[in-house]
C-alpha cells in the first residue's frame, strides 16, 4: 500500500506532517461516558445532512391553498403552503418521509445526547478551571439547540405546531414590559403574525441558529484540543500527566464506528416508529385545538410548569403587570439557565477548593454535597417535567386532573428538598464503601472495646492519612 | 400480559362486528319501532308488547336511579322523559348503563348486562315518553375529508385529533377506538355525560364524521410503528428508552467501563 | 429433533465467542518511556498490543459485507419500491454494520496503544504581566486618558444601540394592535362557512364557533365561542346580561392564558352529580365559569374569558353589539382585568 505519495502530496503544498503527527498522536482518554459529546457531534451531522433535503422540498409560507396530493383524509382542504409542503415532501416524496422522520429523531437525540453529556460534565465536575468557558459554552448550546428544535417542531404549520406557537407567543408577550414589543417584532403582528415571519423562522432555523452552533461546536472542540480532555484518577493518572488511547488508528477507527452506529439507529428510527404523522393532524387554524397536544420531549418541562402554575399573576390596580404564562414559560427556564451558567461559581463558593487547576476528574460519590445539589437540581427541572407528560398515565389510572395537578404542585415544592437530602445520604454511603483510586479510604474503622464502647482507629491505609491531610475539606465533611 | 391484552382485543373486535351486524339490522328496525310513539297510528302489537317488555325491564333494573316512572330521581339519576330511544340505545349498547354508582362517569365497558332483545324493549320503553329516535347513519356515503374538517372544529377538543381520548378538569374523555359509527351518530344527538350535544350537524355531517372515525381506528400509519397515536410523550420515550439506551450501550462497548 | 441440533449450535456459536473474547495473541510490550517529558518530544507509547486474530478480520470483513447489501438493498427499493420501512430498514442495517466494522476493527484488529502525555500549564505570571505592560504602553504619551477612554466607550455604546434599531423595523408599531379585534357594532356572527347564525342555532347544552362577517377567521380576535343558558342561571350584573339574548352568551375563542383554542365545552347531563358547565382549554386546561361571566375556577389562568356584547335583529341572527368586553388573547402587561375579578 502506497501511503508516502499521498502524505508527500499533502506536506509538499501544505505543510502539514507536523500537525498531521500531532493529529495522530492526540490522546483521548478512555471512558464510555466522554463519548456522549460525540453522540451530540454525530447527531447534529445527521440533522445538516437531512435538513439540507428537507429544506428543498419546505416553502416557509402562509399562502392559502388547496389539498390535492394523494392522502385522501385532507384531499380538498384549505390549508397553507407551508403545512402542504410538508405533507407533500412525507408522503409523496420518494424517500422524503425517512428523511424528515429521521431529521426530527435526530434532532430528538441531538438534544438529549447533550443533555446527558452535561449532566456527566457536571457530576464529575469537568466544568471546573481551566474549563469554565469550554462548559458556558457547552451550556449555551444546549439552549440554541432547544431553540434551533422548536423552531424546526413549529414550521410544518400543523395542528401542534400552531398551538406551540401560540403558546410561545403567549410567554413572549407575558414578559413584563418589554413582552408586547419582542411578541409583536418576532411575529411581524400580532399572532398568527405576518407572512413574514414564516421567512423569518425558516431562517433561523436552517441559517441563523445551524450557523451558530457549528460555530460554538468548532469553538467547544478547539478548546478541548488546546486543554485537553479531563481524565478519571489511576496509576498513570494524575493531574499532570494522561494516560489514553492516541488518534490513530484505534481511537479514530471506535468513533467513526459510533458515527455510523448513530446514523444507523436513527436511519432504523426514521424508518419504522413513526413520529410527528403532520398529515393525521391536520392543519392549523386559530380557532383550532386538540386535547393532549404536546411539545417534543426537550420542552415538556415548559408545559409542565405552565400547567402546573396556580393563576397567580401581579397586578397594579385593575391592569395586569406580570401575566401568569411568565412564570412557567419564561422565568423557569431563565432560571434553570441561569443556574446551569453560573454553576461554575456556586461549585466554587461551596463544593470545591477555590481557584484550583483540575484536570481529574470526581466520580459523583467523591464530593457528596455537589452531586446531591444536582440531582435535587435535575428533579426541580424533572418534576414539571413529569407533570407535563403522565396525564396518560393518571388518564389510565382514573384519577382526576384536579388531584393529579395539586399532587405536582406540592411535590414541586418539596421534592428538591427531598431529593437533596437522599442523594446527599446515598453519596456519602457509597463514598465510605470504597477507597478513592488515589486518595485512598475514606471511611473510618470503629472497634468495640472489651469494656462496650467504641474507638475510632482512623484510616488504615497510609497513604489515605497523607493525603486525607492534604485535602482539608475532605475531613470536614467526613 | 400484552398476549393477553390481543386476545381480549381480539374477542373484544369479533363481538363488537357481531353486534355491528346485529345493530344494523336491529336499528332500521327500532327506528321504525320508535316512530309509532310519536305517531300511534301506525301502532303495532309488537310495539306495545316491547313497550310492556322494556317497562318490566326498567323497574327492575334502572328505577332505582331514575325512578318507577322514569321522572328521575333527585341526586342519583335524571329524568329519561324526553331524552328518546336515542339516549337510551347509546348508554345501554355501549354498556355505561346500568351504573352501580350514580356518581361515577359511566364509561364504556366491554361485558354485556342487556341482550340485544332487551336494549331493544327498553329503548322502545323509553322512547315511549317522546324525545329524538334512533338515528341513521351511513359512513359509506360520508367524506372522509369533510369529516377530518368537522371531527377537528367540534370533537378534536376534547377527544383528540385521532380519537384517542383525553382529559378535563372533572371528567375523563373516552377514546373512539371502539366506536362503531352507529355510537357517533347517537352521541353527537345525545351528548352523553358532559359531552355538549351537536344538534346542528347534519345527516350528512354525521356520515362524514362517522367515516372519519371509522378511518382513524386504524390511520395511515406510513411513517411506520404509530406508538400511539398520541404525539411527543410516546415520541420522547422511544428517544430516550430505546434510541438513547442503545447508543449508550454502543458507547458502553465502545469505551471503557471502569474508573480503575 | 431439531431441538438437540439447535442447542449444538448455539453451545458452538457461544463457544466461538467466548473463544474469540478470550483469545489473545500474545504481542510484544513494549515497556513506556515514563515521565518527566521534554517539551515537543512525542508522547510515549506505555502498552501497545497487537490484538489482530484470523476471527476478527472475518468477523470485520462479514460486517463490511453486509454493509454493501444494505446499502444496494436501500438503492434497489429506492428505484422500484420507495417504501418508507423498507428504506430505513435498508440503510440503517447498513451503517449499524459498518459501525460493527469500525468497532471491531478499531479495538480487536488494529494495534491498541495507551500513551502519556503532558497537561499543559496554563497561566505564566511574567508572561501576564509582560502582556499588560504592553497594553498600557500603547497609551504612552497621551494626557487626558481617561476621558479619551470614556468618549470611545460612548461612541461604540451609540454605534451599538443604533445598529440594534434596524430591528425595530422587523415588526409593525406596536401602539393598538394588541387592542384590535374584527368586531364592531352591527357585525353579524356567521360560521366558518359565512353562514349568519341566528338565535335558533345556538341552543342549550351546545356550542357553536362565530366569526365576524366578512373579516378574516385567522385573527385572535375573530373566533367567539357561543353558548346557551337559561336566563336565571347566569351571574352577571344587569347590564352585562342585556347583551345576551335569550342567555346567549359570545366568548372569545382564545384561553386569556396561552392563546390555544378553548374548544372543550364541559356540560352536564345531569347537575346533581356532574361538574358545572364550563369552557375548558385543552392546552393547560384552564377552566371558565360560563354562568359567572367565564370567571376562571380551575387552571393557570389569570383573567376572564372576553364577553362579545350581542343582540338579535329583525330576522334573529346575532349581531355585535359592540366590542369585545376586555382584551381578548393572552395577557401582556397592562392589560386590564375587564370584569376578572368577581
Amino acid at each position: 500500500m502506497n501511503v508516502e505519495d499521498p502524505v508527500r502530496f499533502v506536506d509538499e503544498r501544505l505543510g502539514a506532517t507536523s500537525g498531521l503527527r500531532k493529529l495522530m498522536r492526540y490522546v483521548f482518554p478512555d471512558h464510555w461516558s466522554f463519548m456522549l459529546g460525540e453522540i451530540a457531534l454525530y447527531a447534529f451531522i445527521v440533522l445538516i445532512g437531512t435538513g439540507i433535503f428537507l429544506a428543498f422540498y419546505y416553502s416557509p409560507s402562509d399562502a392559502e391553498t388547496v389539498y390535492r396530493g394523494s392522502y385522501a383524509p385532507l384531499q380538498g382542504l384549505g390549508m397553507t403552503e407551508a403545512y402542504r409542503s410538508t405533507v407533500h415532501l412525507s408522503l409523496d416524496v420518494p424517500g422524503g418521509l425517512l428523511l424528515r422522520q429521521t431529521h426530527h429523531w435526530a434532532a430528538n437525540i441531538f438534544i438529549a445526547s447533550i443533555l446527558f453529556h452535561m449532566v456527566r460534565i457536571l457530576f464529575t465536575g469537568a466544568f471546573r478551571k481551566p474549563r469554565e468557558l469550554n462548559y458556558l459554552v457547552g451550556v449555551t448550546m444546549l439552549m440554541l439547540a432547544v431553540l434551533e428544535g422548536f423552531a424546526g417542531y413549529s414550521l410544518p404549520d400543523d395542528l401542534l405546531s400552531g398551538m406551540g406557537l401560540v403558546i410561545a407567543y403567549a410567554v413572549a408577550l407575558s414578559i413584563p414590559f418589554v413582552g408586547p414589543s419582542l411578541a409583536v417584532l418576532i411575529w411581524d403582528g400580532e399572532y398568527p403574525g405576518g407572512s413574514d415571519f414564516w421567512d423569518r423562522l425558516f431562517t433561523l432555523h436552517i441559517l441563523i441558529l445551524p450557523l451558530v452552533i457549528a460555530t460554538l461546536i468548532g469553538l467547544h472542540l478547539a478548546m478541548i484540543m488546546r486543554q485537553h480532555h479531563t481524565q478519571f484518577p489511576g496509576k498513570r493518572r494524575t493531574e499532570k500527566q494522561l494516560e489514553g488511547t492516541p488518534m490513530w488508528p484505534a481511537y479514530a477507527l471506535r468513533s467513526t464506528g459510533l458515527l455510523f452506529l448513530v446514523v444507523g439507529v436513527l436511519f432504523l428510527l426514521g424508518g419504522l416508529i413513526q413520529i410527528n404523522p403532520i398529515w393525521e393532524w391536520g392543519p392549523f387554524e386559530v380557532y383550532r385545538s386538540t386535547n393532549g397536544a404536546q411539545p417534543d420531549w426537550y420542552l415538556g418541562w415548559l408545559i409542565g410548569g405552565l400547567r402546573e402554575m396556580p393563576p397567580l399573576e401581579i397586578h397594579f390596580g385593575s391592569y395586569t403587570v406580570v401575566p401568569n404564562p411568565f412564570w412557567g414559560g419564561a422565568a423557569f427556564p431563565l432560571v434553570a439557565f441561569g443556574i446551569l451558567y453560573v454553576f461554575p461559581l456556586i461549585d466554587r463558593r461551596f463544593f470545591s477548593r477555590k481557584g484550583k487547576s483540575h484536570n481529574l476528574l470526581d466520580r459523583p460519590r467523591d464530593n457528596p454535597r455537589r452531586s446531591a445539589f444536582i440531582v435535587a437540581f435535575l428533579s426541580w427541572v424533572a418534576i414539571p417535567f413529569v407533570a407535563g407528560a403522565v396525564d396518560r398515565v393518571f388518564f389510565r389510572l382514573t384519577i382526576p386532573y384536579t388531584a393529579e395537578v395539586w399532587f405536582f404542585r406540592i411535590l414541586s415544592l418539596v421534592g428538591p428538598f427531598i431529593v437533596y437530602a437522599i442523594a446527599r445520604r446515598i453519596f456519602e454511603d457509597l463514598r465510605r464503601r470504597d477507597p478513592h483510586p488515589l486518595r485512598g479510604w475514606n471511611g473510618r474503622i470503629v472497634r468495640r472495646t472489651p469494656t462496650g464502647g467504641f474507638e475510632t482507629l482512623g484510616a488504615t491505609d497510609g497513604r489515605a492519612t497523607t493525603t486525607v491531610a492534604e485535602h482539608p475539606e475532605e475531613t470536614v465533611a467526613e | 400480559m400484552r398476549r393477553w391484552g390481543r386476545r381480549i382485543r381480539i374477542v373484544v373486535a369479533v363481538l363488537c362486528a357481531g353486534l355491528a351486524v346485529v345493530s344494523v339490522s336491529g336499528h332500521s328496525f327500532t327506528s321504525r319501532a320508535a316512530t309509532p310513539s310519536t305517531a300511534p297510528a301506525a301502532g303495532t302489537r309488537s310495539q306495545a308488547q316491547l313497550e310492556r317488555a322494556g317497562r318490566q325491564l326498567f323497574v327492575e333494573g334502572c328505577s332505582s336511579c331514575h325512578g318507577m316512572d322514569a321522572r328521575g330521581v333527585s341526586g342519583r339519576g335524571p329524568s329519561l322523559r324526553g331524552v328518546g330511544a336515542v339516549s337510551a340505545d347509546f348508554y345501554l349498547r355501549t354498556h355505561r348503563m346500568p351504573l352501580e354508582n350514580g356518581s361515577e362517569e359511566p364509561v364504556r365497558r366491554p361485558q354485556t348486562f342487556y341482550t340485544e332483545q332487551q336494549i331493544r324493549a327498553l329503548d322502545a320503553y323509553v322512547g315511549s315518553f317522546g324525545g329524538p329516535p334512533i338515528p341513521k347513519v351511513d359512513p359509506a356515503s360520508g367524506n372522509v375529508a369533510q369529516g377530518q374538517a368537522l371531527f377537528t372544529d367540534n370533537c378534536a377538543g376534547c377527544h383528540q385529533i385521532v380519537a384517542r381520548g383525553g382529559i378535563v378538569p372533572g371528567a375523563f374523555i373516552p377514546d373512539l377506538e371502539d366506536s362503531k359509527p352507529i355510537d357517533v351518530a347517537e352521541a353527537v344527538k345525545v351528548g352523553p355525560y358532559v359531552m355538549p350535544k351537536f344538534t346542528h350537524l347534519d345527516q350528512q355531517d354525521v356520515n362524514d364524521i362517522a367515516r372519519y372515525v371509522q378511518q382513524i381506528h386504524d390511520p395511515e400509519d406510513r411513517g411506520g410503528w404509530g406508538i400511539g397515536h398520541i404525539g411527543p410523550v410516546p415520541e420522547g420515550m422511544v428517544t430516550f428508552l430505546l434510541a438513547m439506551a442503545a447508543l449508550i450501550l454502543g458507547i458502553r462497548i465502545i469505551g471503557e467501563r471502569t474508573t480503575e | 429433533m431439531s431441538d438437540p441440533k439447535r442447542g449444538g449450535f448455539r453451545d458452538w456459536l457461544l463457544a466461538s465467542v467466548v473463544v474469540r473474547l478470550l483469545r489473545r495473541v500474545p504481542a510484544p510490550k513494549e515497556e513506556g518511556r515514563h515521565v518527566p517529558l521534554r517539551p515537543g518530544e512525542p508522547p510515549p507509547t506505555v502498552e501497545r498490543e497487537l490484538p489482530a486474530t484470523a476471527g476478527s478480520e472475518r468477523l470485520t470483513l462479514a460486517a463490511l459485507g453486509l454493509t454493501v447489501l444494505g446499502a444496494a438493498g436501500f438503492m434497489v427499493f429506492y428505484v422500484a419500491f420507495p417504501d418508507t420501512q423498507l428504506l430505513g430498514l435498508c440503510l440503517g442495517l447498513a451503517f449499524v454494520f459498518a459501525a460493527v466494522a469500525c468497532i471491531v476493527a478499531g479495538k480487536k484488529l488494529v494495534p491498541q496503544e495507551k500513551v502519556l502525555e503532558e497537561y499543559h500549564e496554563f497561566g505564566d505570571p511574567e508572561r501576564q504581566l509582560e502582556v499588560a505592560e504592553m497594553v498600557r504602553r500603547g497609551g504612552d504619551g497621551i494626557s487626558r486618558r481617561k476621558m479619551l477612554l470614556g468618549a470611545a466607550g460612548a461612541a461604540g455604546g451609540t454605534v451599538g444601540v443604533a445598529a440594534t434599531f434596524p430591528l425595530a423595523s422587523l415588526g409593525p408599531r406596536v401602539d393598538d394592535i394588541l387592542h384590535e379585534t374584527p368586531w364592531k357594532s352591527g357585525r353579524r356572527v356567521v360560521d366558518a362557512e359565512g353562514k349568519p347564525l341566528t338565535a335558533d342555532d345556538v341552543k342549550e347544552e351546545e356550542f357553536r364557533t362565530g366569526f365576524p362577517e366578512g373579516a378574516s377567521q385567522h385573527e385572535l380576535g375573530s373566533p367567539i365561542i357561543l353558548v346557551r343558558l337559561p336566563l336565571d342561571e347566569i351571574e352577571v350584573p344587569p347590564d352585562r346580561k342585556a347583551k345576551m339574548p335569550e342567555g346567549i352568551i359570545g366568548f372569545s375563542k382564545i384561553c386569556t392564558h396561552a392563546g390555544c383554542a378553548i374548544s372543550m365545552y364541559r356540560y352536564p347531563t345531569f347537575s346533581d352529580t356532574q361538574p358545572a358547565p364550563a369552557l375548558v382549554c385543552p392546552c393547560h386546561y384552564s377552566t371558565f365559569d360560563v354562568r359567572r361571566g367565564g370567571e376562571v375556577i380551575f387552571g393557570p389562568a389569570g383573567r376572564s374569558l372576553p364577553i362579545l356584547p350581542l343582540r338579535l335583529n329583525d330576522a334573529r341572527e346575532l349581531v355585535a353589539d359592540g366590542d369585545f368586553f376586555g382584551n381578548v388573547g393572552p395577557s401582556w402587561s397592562g392589560v386590564r382585568q375587564e370584569g376578572g375579578k368577581t
